[in-house]
């Protein structure tokens, strides 16, 4: 079997196009957001958010309502919670945050148990990338698009809302609707990524990819290209090994998320563990070789140099 | 004549918290005012709500005679963070930072014209920060930094540049630096109030100065401010003269 058989012959089945364009939006999508939830520092929130969903996704589900509309209001409802709990009682944010999204997650557990056709909804929990229908595709693609939309042409604002709210504030731009849009696409977000690795996973995919870009690089503008071109390879990968090696693929993906980072955290360039090192010590070999030529009685020197490290 | 800063009686608590108490400040166009106090005397309140951050439960704020929204949206007030506020980590160049000054004048998307980055590139250049533009914002010096942010409020045009405390870990060279640029921008129209625990350093910095305890204790020429039984008010100590008695 050649590479390109290998490559194609999952592509023979429906199911498996449809898996491959899901997992592929999914993973651009979450990845483009994740690189603005990474410099918040909102992965928690995106934690928070993406299991506080569930039990929107099951009432949506129960009257028939879009899922990405109950999402959107229990993403709302579990940041508005958090932040009630935060700040009229003691307790710390990390901690509210683990209260709220924890009970709306089991709200959801509950209500999936109580519905009738309970298999179905048992898919948004570990998703479901090879069973997903036409429709299902089609909700993928218009929310990803939406999303993808809004935070491009607003990019320059959230980047601002990151870095330095107070100067967004002082210039007349709005830094609470800024946030509030995010959060709104926080939700929508993870309606698009439960289809691909399920609720459980989710939060992988909003994280991972930004946070392995901004270990390879310095710039904004740049991340928002390695996030997603990291995420949507992995994505490939993954479904890929899944189909071989029969496991799961929601699972699969994010391995291979979590294998790219490792990648990125020991062999990155600048700051990785290893990658920064290495050209430090060939920085250091350079200027040694530079003072060899320079003057030739140092040469000597230079070797030792060059020897020991 | 309408003073470029005027902030009468103003009242602030976070809480069970009085940062402010009735604060009354009045300041013309042109001048450099040293805010002076110690730690949690409010200064930074009072910057927060001279930017509208942080509502008073009493007073007003007038910027220019008009309310701080209306300056906001004009693009008046510029601001220099104290570094404890700021991701130095943030993947930025300095020339991205300095030009998310011009964003209150674009369009939705904040593309920048030419218009913008001929602006940014004179501010880099009047800070003197041409050379370092592509670092990222966290790999320079102190007082680099420091006028990396100076250097949003030219590009941005601010008329009032709000300044918190701008010479902390930062030498004396460098503070220098950063006074001569602040006299420049003084001397074309600006209006800069800047808070600073460098009482030596205030006489050549500023034409005006505030002793702050909650409220406005004393606004005068630098001189006047810097009196042993000034400073003993606002500190509850022999600022000056504590050299000679340990
Ligand atoms: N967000 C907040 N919540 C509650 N209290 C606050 C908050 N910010 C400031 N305070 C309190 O308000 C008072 C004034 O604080 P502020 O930060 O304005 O002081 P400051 O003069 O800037 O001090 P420093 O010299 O340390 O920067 C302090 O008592 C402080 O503890
Ligand atoms: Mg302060």
């Amino acid at each position: 079997m050649t590479l390109l058989d290998v490559l194609l012959e999952p592509l023979g089945y429906d199911f498996m196009v449809r898996a491959l364009a899901t997992a592929l939006i999914a993973s651009v999508v979450c990845a483009v957001l994740s690189c603005w939830l990474v410099l918040i520092g909102w992965s928690l929130m995106g934690d928070a958010v993406s299991h506080a969903v569930l039990p929107g996704v099951v009432l949506a589900y129960i009257v028939g309502a879009p899922f990405a509309l109950g999402a959107v209001v229990f993403g709302f409802l579990a940041v508005a919670l958090i932040g009630a709990v935060r700040d009229t009682s003691r307790v710390k944010e990390d901690a509210a945050i683990g209260i709220v999204f924890t009970t709306l997650f089991a709200l959801g557990l509950v209500l999936i148990s109580i519905t009738p056709s309970q298999t179905d909804l048992n898919h948004i929990i570990f998703g479901n990338l090879l069973g997903v229908s036409v429709g299902d595709l089609v909700q993928v693609v218009v929310l990803g698009a939406v999303v993808l939309i809004v935070l491009l042409t607003k990019r320059r604002d959230f980047t601002l809302y990151a870095f330095d709210p107070t100067h967004a504030h002082a210039i007349g731009l709005n830094p609470r609707v800024l946030g509030a849009v995010l959060l709104g696409l926080l939700a929508l977000t993870a309606v698009v990524a439960l289809q691909a690795v399920g609720v459980i996973l989710v939060v992988a995919m909003l994280i991972i990819p930004g946070a392995t870009a901004y270990l390879l690089t310095d710039r904004f503008s740049r991340m928002l290209l390695i996030a997603p071109a990291m995420s949507a390879v992995c994505a490939v990968v993954g479904l890929y090994l899944s189909y071989y090696l029969d496991t799961a693929s929601g699972g699969m993906i994010v391995l291979a998320q979590g294998t790219a980072f490792a990648l990125a955290y020991l062999f990155g360039p600048r700051h990785g563990l290893l990658g920064s090192r290495i050209a430090a010590r060939r920085r250091r070999a350079a200027l040694d070789r530079g003072r060899a030529s320079a003057t030739p009685s140092t040469t000597t020197r230079g070797q030792a140099g060059a020897s020991d490290t | 004549m309408t003073a470029a800063l005027d902030v009468t009686d103003v009242t602030v608590h976070y809480g069970e918290v009085l940062a402010l108490d009735g604060a009354t400040l009045r300041l013309d166009a042109g001048r450099i005012c040293g805010l002076i106090g110690m730690n949690g005397s409010g200064k930074s309140t009072l910057f927060k709500t001279i930017m509208g951050l942080v509502k008073p439960d009493a007073g007003t704020v007038l910027i220019n005679g008009a309310p701080p929204a209306a300056a906001r949206s004009a693009g008046v007030i510029g601001y220099v963070p104290q570094s404890e506020d700021v991701d130095w980590s943030f993947p930025l160049s300095v020339r991205d930072v300095v030009m998310t000054g011009r964003y209150g004048r674009m369009g939705l998307t904040r593309r920048p014209r030419p218009a913008d980055r001929a602006a940014v590139e004179e501010a880099l250049a009047r800070v003197e920060l041409t050379e370092l533009a592509d670092r990222q914002i966290g790999q320079l010096s102190g007082g680099q930094k420091k006028r990396a942010f100076v250097a949003r409020g030219i590009a941005q045009g601010a008329s009032i540049l709000l300044l918190d405390e701008p010479f902390a870990g930062v030498d004396k060279r460098s503070e220098a630096t950063i006074t001569r640029l602040l006299r420049e921008l003084a001397a074309e129209g600006a209006t800069i109030l800047v808070s600073t625990h460098d009482l030596q350093a205030l006489p050549s910095l500023a034409d005006e100065a505030v002793l702050l305890m909650r409220r406005v204790l004393l606004h005068g020429s630098p001189e006047e401010v810097l009196t042993p039984d000034a400073l003993a008010l606002a500190f509850g100590l022999d600022v000056l003269s504590d050299g000679g008695s340990r």
